[in-house]
């Protein structure tokens, strides 16, 4: 994989002077309605609203170092990518996501990373751009039997983790969303779900290699949509474990109650690997369709990554630990 | 012979029927349909199955309310406009989707509940249409109208079929499934009876 300068990758410095800008012409008013009250904790952060750079004027072209994945799969468009998402603070419906989630605020953000840890950090978002940004062409594919190839910008998340130095005790790390009630109208159109969304991950799934944190795709920084400013990408796990706006990170002993697991014991465990011998209780998840095609492509175990990760999971009954 | 005389309501219900087939094929050239195509091409025509199969299923109960009797001859275009768009519906689910794959096909139709019940549902359908003509209804008689009750089955299976197809905590399906619930009461006699009272202690 090619790695790319980060200043190559992110039109910072036009994105910034464009909201400083605008700051200044008073367009950006202080945001302090916008604060996650509802779980008792103290707000993560303040929040101004802002314009979200609109894909249109950004000048920064999407682009990508290669067409393909390296099994030879094209890409999905930037156009696709962003517009068909499952965003479920904002809406259920895929197609109105986007259209939802702009100018959505994402800065400032920051991620508190804590727990079971020497060195507890928040993040702020330029310290997320200190890291060394590299491009990672994965396949992800949905709970829902369909699927994109999606050039995501990002670190791995080890090297997050490593900042923070884990205690030996932390043996699962456990993911949480902003839980925005007033930016977001999920939370109060969807109330069946017990928000925030919370994912986790076992200790060696975190520190694996292709686990990233993604800050950007096809070289631009990401649109509230996918995730903005920071989510996670597990690229061998039903695309619902890579959750999105990440602000808190903790690591646990306990492996973690997920959003998906309360709503559904049945349908959605803890490991939601990517696997066509597993079928979803109420529809078959041997077959894909990859957004863009017609027909329908047979799903690869551990969504083509087994020779990675498949030794995670040796000697596990992966029926039962689906 | 007699010229067929047609109540306005039958020629709105027609020309109507055709509009949600036209916006399909409208967004369809014009690249609105999202970046999943099918699925979208997929759920819309589903629906519009549904609703067409709800409002054949409303045509009795409203015309008993409104004590309105032309409503009653719409239930059978509604009905076979509705078998229209589930037929649609199934053709993108095999060619399109499944691209006539008969393996996938036989996996994804025959293993998994909520395509049997979507089958069933369009079997019943099929079944309708086909005995919905003047010559079916005279061969049947009484039997006709007994069979044509199977309409309601199938509202009810095709709003199993969609239940079954979201995740939880989406609530549309339940919602058209209230609706279902809702037009099956309003048949049962008591019901009708009291419906009937109502409206002759309101009429002048």
């Amino acid at each position: 994989m090619s790695k790319i300068s980060p200043s190559e990758i992110t039109p910072e410095h036009i994105y910034l002077s464009r909201r400083e800008l605008l700051k200044s012409m008073g367009i950006l008013t202080g945001g302090a309605a916008l604060l996650a009250a509802c779980n008792g904790n103290p707000p993560p952060m303040t929040l101004e609203p802002g314009p979200q750079g609109d894909p249109a004027a950004d000048p920064v072209d999407p682009s990508a170092s290669s067409n393909v994945d390296e099994l030879g799969d094209p890409l999905n468009t930037f156009d696709d990518i962003t517009n068909y998402n499952n965003y479920y603070e904002f809406t259920t419906d895929k197609i109105d996501v986007a259209r939802l989630a702009e100018g959505y605020p994402i800065s400032p953000w920051e991620i508190q990373v804590g727990g079971l840890v020497h060195n507890p950090t928040t993040f702020s978002l330029d310290d997320l751009r200190k890291f060394e940004i590299e491009e990672r062409i994965y396949r992800m594919r949905c709970v829902e039997a369909w699927s994109m190839v999606i050039p995501w910008m990002g670190f791995p998340l080890s090297k997050m983790l490593a900042q923070v130095e884990p205690k030996a005790e932390a043996k699962y790390v456990r993911f949480e969303t902003i839980h925005d009630t007033k930016g977001m109208p999920g939370f109060t159109k969807y109330p069946f779900y017990q928000w925030p969304y919370v994912e986790g991950l076992r200790m060696d799934e975190a520190m694996h290699d292709l686990t990233l944190i993604s800050t950007g795709l096809y070289g631009k920084e990401l649109l509230p949509q996918n995730g903005a400013p920071a989510r996670l990408v597990v690229p061998w796990k039903y695309g619902f474990k890579s959750i999105k706006s990440i602000v808190k990170i903790d690591l646990v002993t306990e492996m973690p109650i997920l959003l998906w697991m309360n709503a559904a014991p049945n349908e959605y465990g803890f490991y939601a690997n990517v696997n066509p011998e597993v079928d979803h209780p109420r529809w078959s998840q041997g077959t894909e369709r990859r957004i863009g095609e017609l027909g329908r492509r047979e799903t690869l175990m551990f969504n083509g990554y087994a020779d990675e990760v498949a030794h995670l999971y040796s000697g596990m009954d992966l029926s039962i630990n689906f | 012979m007699k010229r067929r005389r047609f109540h306005p309501l039958q020629i709105i219900t027609y020309i109507a029927v055709w509009i949600p087939l036209a916006i399909l094929l409208w967004d369809l050239t014009h690249d609105n349909l999202g970046a999943d195509i099918i699925r979208e091409a997929t759920l819309r025509t589903g629906k519009t199955a549904l609703a067409l199969l709800v409002l054949s299923l409303a045509c009795t109960p409203v015309s008993t309310i409104l004590n309105y009797k032309p409503l009653l001859k719409l239930r059978r275009p509604l009905g076979l406009y509705s078998f229209m768009y589930a037929s649609i519906h199934f053709a993108i689910f095999i060619g399109v989707d499944y691209f006539f794959d008969l393996t996938l096909i036989k996996g994804a139709l025959l293993e998994k509940r909520f395509a049997i019940v979507g089958l069933t549902t369009g079997l019943i359908l099929l079944v309708l249409a086909i005995t919905s003509t003047q010559g079916w209804k005279r061969r049947l008689k009484k039997r006709c109208v007994q069979l044509h009750k199977l309409a309601y089955v199938a509202g009810f299976l095709a709003t199993v079929h969609f239940v079954w197809l979201v995740k939880q905590g989406v609530v549309e399906p339940w919602i058209w499934m209230g609706v279902v619930l809702i037009l099956l009461l309003a048949r049962i006699p008591p019901v009708k009876k009291f419906t009937l009272a109502v409206r002759s202690r309101s009429a002048p």
